[in-house]
């Protein structure tokens, strides 16, 4: 609905304010006449109209200073009247351009973040602030900065060009993707908002699927959270502690999730050279679909991360293929990748690192030195179930 | 059509000394105003500026010699566009021949530069 409106308004906060006078229009106008059969298309169309009429009210008042209105490629004013005439205009479209718009390069990441959740989402400023941490006056300046940077540098409210769509879709994706990641590891303490945040990513992740069906990539961003989403039940025991992918009970991962997963693999990998999210994508499938974590398909996962690698130079991968190689090549090989890792040091105060390593260290039976590094991944996480799980880890650790 | 500032930024050699600009650096800033125009935008002027090594700045009451912020990449020169919003603008920014920098787009405060035409 807010999507809908802002393309008459091309104003974020006229629409978020035309939006709410629609819910207070409705409350008076239903309790007097009933509940209309579609209240969502009421609403929008309520929406829509109070944002023209405050629009046309505004221009009159503000003629001489900088519109408010931006002129896109459909023309600006007949695009308005379009807008409102045509109340079955495509509301998918609007949502599209709104995610485009939250995603634009030329706002920061975090305000992107925070752009999709308000705005694409409709999730509350303080429930965003309290999932990301930080005070409610923080995340209320930080959006009210972005929404006002894309009103003055006018950031369109517009699929962008073919030529730009790849990098465009991947930041989009990687928004959905980083939602998804905060809600699934709560980095610090438990936190139900949390929780709500992985669902709002796999929403965005499915919404955006058939809007953009030339875009392999969203069906493999779709595809690695459905795997991550089939296992989330057993990524912690009884008692909250973590378990580790081969302690987890795979009979209890959701197996239709699993199979949507691989039939969207599928269908990416065919679509020609697979981008950074199919493969992550496969990846996890691969796991997911193995019987046991020794029985898995590594040499295929290790070709997988090879090939990821390529696409995607992060340190972050090259140390998850350290633990394919720890599996096809040895322990001793991997370690050999993981102390490279660690002298190129742009994974400093990463604590999956020094994780890594001490298990590897504790595999070829190098127990000090596993232990100093299972410290040292302490010592780097705020997480209670992580603490908990490198504890145990290194009171087992043989002195 | 919004207009948008393209401020240049290039490396400069130690002591802030320009290097002379290839040849078909030149050419290309000769044949930027057809080329945005071509794109649909127009280039407004603009203004190339000596090397920050001949820059004075004044902060309060003190008068020192050298560019006000001193950084790696300096402001080189400026021009404005129009453009019909950032995307577009963006388009034609990174038709900037540049040596060894980049380009910064700024959105102009509402008032009218359409006079800055020579």
């Amino acid at each position: 609905m807010l999507a809908a409106t802002v393309r008459v308004t091309r104003d974020l906060d006229a629409a978020e304010e035309a939006v709410q006078d629609a819910y207070v229009q409705a409350l008076t106008r239903w309790a007097r006449d009933g509940v209309p059969a579609k209240p969502a298309a009421w609403l929008t169309t309520v929406a829509r109209r109070t944002a023209l009429n405050n629009l046309r009210r505004q221009r009159t008042l503000q003629a001489k200073l900088p519109l408010l209105v931006m002129d896109v490629d459909d023309g600006g004013r007949d695009s308005v009247a379009a807008a409102v005439l045509d109340d079955a205009a495509p509301i998918p479209d609007d949502r599209l351009r709104l995610v485009f718009t939250c995603c634009h390069p030329a706002l920061s990441r975090e305000a992107q973040v925070a752009l999709t959740l308000r705005l694409v989402c409709g999730v509350s400023t303080p429930d965003i602030a309290h999932a990301f941490l930080v005070t409610e006056p923080t995340m209320a300046a930080r959006i009210t900065r972005a929404k006002k940077k894309i009103a003055s540098a006018r950031i369109p409210y517009a699929v962008p060009a073919a030529a730009d769509l790849p990098a465009r879709v991947d930041a989009v994706l990687t928004v959905i993707h980083l939602l998804y990641a905060t809600g699934h590891t709560a980095h610090s303490g438990e936190n139900l908002v949390r929780d709500e945040l992985t669902g709002r990513a796999l929403d965005l992740a499915r919404m955006l699927r058939p809007l953009l069906p030339s875009e392999p990539e969203t069906a493999g961003l779709l595809a690695l959270l459905l795997v991550h989403q089939a296992r989330r039940a057993t990524r912690t025991d009884a008692d909250g502690r973590l378990l580790r992918l081969e302690e987890q009970d795979r009979s209890a991962w959701d197996r239709a999730l699993i199979a949507e997963a691989d039939r969207l693999v599928v269908g990416a990998l065919r679509a020609g050279p697979p981008g950074r999210f199919t493969l992550q994508a496969a990846i996890a499938a691969l796991h997911a679909e193995a019987p046991s974590y020794a029985e898995t398909d590594w040499p295929q996962i290790l070709t997988l991360y090879d090939e990821l690698l390529r696409r995607w130079h992060s340190p972050v991968v090259a140390l998850n293929r350290a633990v394919a190689v720890s599996m096809v090549d040895g322990p001793a090989a991997a370690l050999a990748e993981v102390e490279a890792l660690e002298r190129d040091g742009r994974l400093a105060g990463y604590r999956y690192l020094p994780a890594t390593k001490a298990d590897l260290l504790s595999r070829l039976g190098r127990h000090a030195e596993a232990a100093a590094a299972y410290r040292a991944a302490l010592a780097l996480s705020d997480n209670a179930a992580e603490q908990e799980f490198l504890q145990d880890r290194l009171s087992r650790t043989p002195r | 059509m919004a207009q948008y500032a393209i401020l240049i930024f290039e490396r400069e050699a130690e002591g802030g000394q320009a290097p002379d600009l290839p040849p078909e650096i030149m050419a290309a800033h000769e044949a930027l105003p057809g080329r945005i125009a071509e794109k649909g935008g127009r280039e407004l002027g603009g203004i190339a500026l000596e090397p920050s090594a001949t820059a004075t700045s004044i902060r309060g009451d003190l008068v020192t010699d050298g560019p006000f912020i001193e950084t790696k990449e300096a402001l080189a020169g400026v021009f404005v566009i129009e453009a019909r919003d950032l995307d577009h603008a963006i388009e034609l920014a990174r038709m900037t021949p540049i040596v060894s920098g980049g380009v910064e787009v700024r959105p102009l405060l509402g008032l009218d530069f359409s006079g800055l035409t020579s």
